[in-house]
């Protein structure tokens, strides 16, 4: 199988690299879009600010190609964000593939402190397309099989580190409650995104990597 | 809910850890990676890194460590020790390091704070301090603990916060290696105090020392070494223990 990996200036793309590597995928870093279109599978991976990024990947056509993938696509914490329509940081538009626009996180506490940053837990959303399981760790294809370890009475935990999310809204796959709910994993067609981080999420992160991986074109 | 953080922390030289471990099912105890991916298997939230070495060759031996770290774990790790200038930052982040965390250089020139944050984004800034409490109140300390400096604990702390620190872990010298427990009342002061998460070490000893400085020390991760090293709390025990209490960890 073929992975290819966006790349772009946003950070720490290596951590994805070794989080594939480690499930027996020797990934690709490209930014050819003759390399992504070919892909069976494409990760849209990072961590950085979301107008830079946009503006690199405009300047070099890639916002074109990404929106034009039709092999399951993957955005992991900025990637899920700049797959949305615009974004508060920055003011920026991004690649509207979600109808969502991502907002600022916003205090309500003083325990609330910003980023969001740690182990959260992830509870897929009801009813999901395509399944009549009654557990909701194996609702969505993205979501089968998580181990139970790193689980709190079947809701899995994940690691996450960002100020911006968000909002739930129909591509909304699974949720994950800080200050209040938001989206922390998103499904529309062939694009599938997620707001923590799998490649940092122990188990659980690893077997949604798989599940990924492993999904019916 | 975000979970509460437990964290293992293995102070390296020249690439060995330091401290004797009792884990049974590791051959090469010595070995900072393999100590890693067992805490990791055993359900630490994150590990710390710590390069106590001096010598030039020994960092390189150390950043060499970092990147067999990322490549083999799925937890996010800090690393620290002798992170003086972005440069070093910028070293450990391309080795593969999530976080740095920084102690005496950002007491000498705070100003590194601002800059890493500006850089990398506040998010991989952890800002350690060790303190000591005597009669004038809580006192900074440099050099792992051996010069005294005029800044307060407090003080400083929510200097660094505004400076654009991520998270502080904050080392009570006076609880340190005593095993009676964290410093909680301190703790629950920066907790109130600051804006960002705060990290409690020095003191864990018993699992009931983990409960309190969650309670009553409001800290958002605890991290210990000894305790971990030699056996004496395994992480699923005290996990399982902090459940039970209705602290919300993950298991």
């Amino acid at each position: 199988m073929k992975v290819a990996i966006v790349k772009y200036n946003a950070g720490n793309i290596f951590s994805v690299v070794h989080a594939l590597q480690r499930i027996g995928v020797e990934p690709l870093l490209t930014d050819s879009a003759k390399e992504l279109r070919s892909a069976d599978r494409v990760v849209f991976p990072g961590q950085g600010e979301a107008s830079g990024a946009m503006h690199y990947l405009r300047e070099r056509g890639l916002d074109e190609v990404i929106r034009s993938l039709t092999q399951p696509v993957l955005g992991i914490c900025i990637g899920q964000q700049l797959m949305c329509r615009h974004s508060e940081e920055g003011d920026t538009d991004c690649l509207g593939i979600f109808d969502a626009d991502v907002k600022r996180f916003v205090p309500l506490r003083h325990e609330d402190k910003i980023p969001h940053m740690g182990w959260n837990s992830l509870s897929p959303c009801f009813p999901l397309p395509m399944s009549e399981s009654t557990s909701p760790a194996v609702a969505a294809p993205l979501f089968k099989s998580l181990p139970q370890r790193g689980s709190r009475e079947g809701t899995p935990f994940v690691y996450f580190v960002h100020s911006y999310y968000v909002p739930v809204c129909k591509d909304t796959i699974a949720v994950c409650d800080y200050i209040h709910p938001f989206s922390a994993a998103m499904q529309k067609d062939n694009f599938f995104a997620t707001q923590f981080h799998p490649e940092k999420s122990g188990a659980v992160g690893q077997q949604i990597l798989r599940n990924f991986l492993e999904l019916n074109r | 809910m975000l979970a509460k953080r437990i964290i293992p922390c293995l102070d390296v030289k020249d690439g060995w850890t330091v401290k004797g471990t009792n884990f049974l099912e590791l051959r090469e105890a010595g070995d900072p990676v393999e100590l890693g991916k067992a805490y990791s298997r055993q359900g630490a939230d994150e590990l710390v890194f710590l390069d106590i070495t001096a010598s030039h060759e020994g960092r390189k031996t150390f950043t060499d460590m970092v990147q067999r770290v990322a490549a083999e774990t799925d937890i996010p790790f800090t690393v620290g020790g002798g992170i003086s200038e972005l440069s070093d930052v910028e070293r450990m982040l391309s080795a593969g390091a999530d976080k740095v965390s920084i102690n005496s250089a950002a007491l000498r020139r705070p100003q590194l704070i601002d800059e890493i944050a500006t850089r990398f984004g506040s998010q991989v800034c952890v800002v350690a301090i060790d303190a000591k409490q005597d009669a004038g109140g809580w006192t900074c300390y440099l050099n792992g603990g051996r010069i005294p400096t005029d800044r307060n604990l407090f003080d400083w702390a929510r200097e660094a916060n505004n400076r654009g620190a991520g998270e502080i872990l904050f080392t009570s010298m006076n609880h340190d290696g005593v095993k009676q427990g964290f410093a909680c009342d301190a703790l629950s002061r920066l907790a109130s105090e600051l804006t960002i998460p705060v990290i409690a070490s020095g003191g864990a000893g018993k699992l009931e020392d983990f409960r309190d400085v969650f309670l009553s020390g409001h800290a958002d991760a605890a991290l210990a070494a000894s305790v971990f090293h030699f056996g004496q709390i395994s992480i699923p025990e005290l996990k399982q223990y902090l459940r039970k209490e209705n602290i919300n960890v993950r298991l």
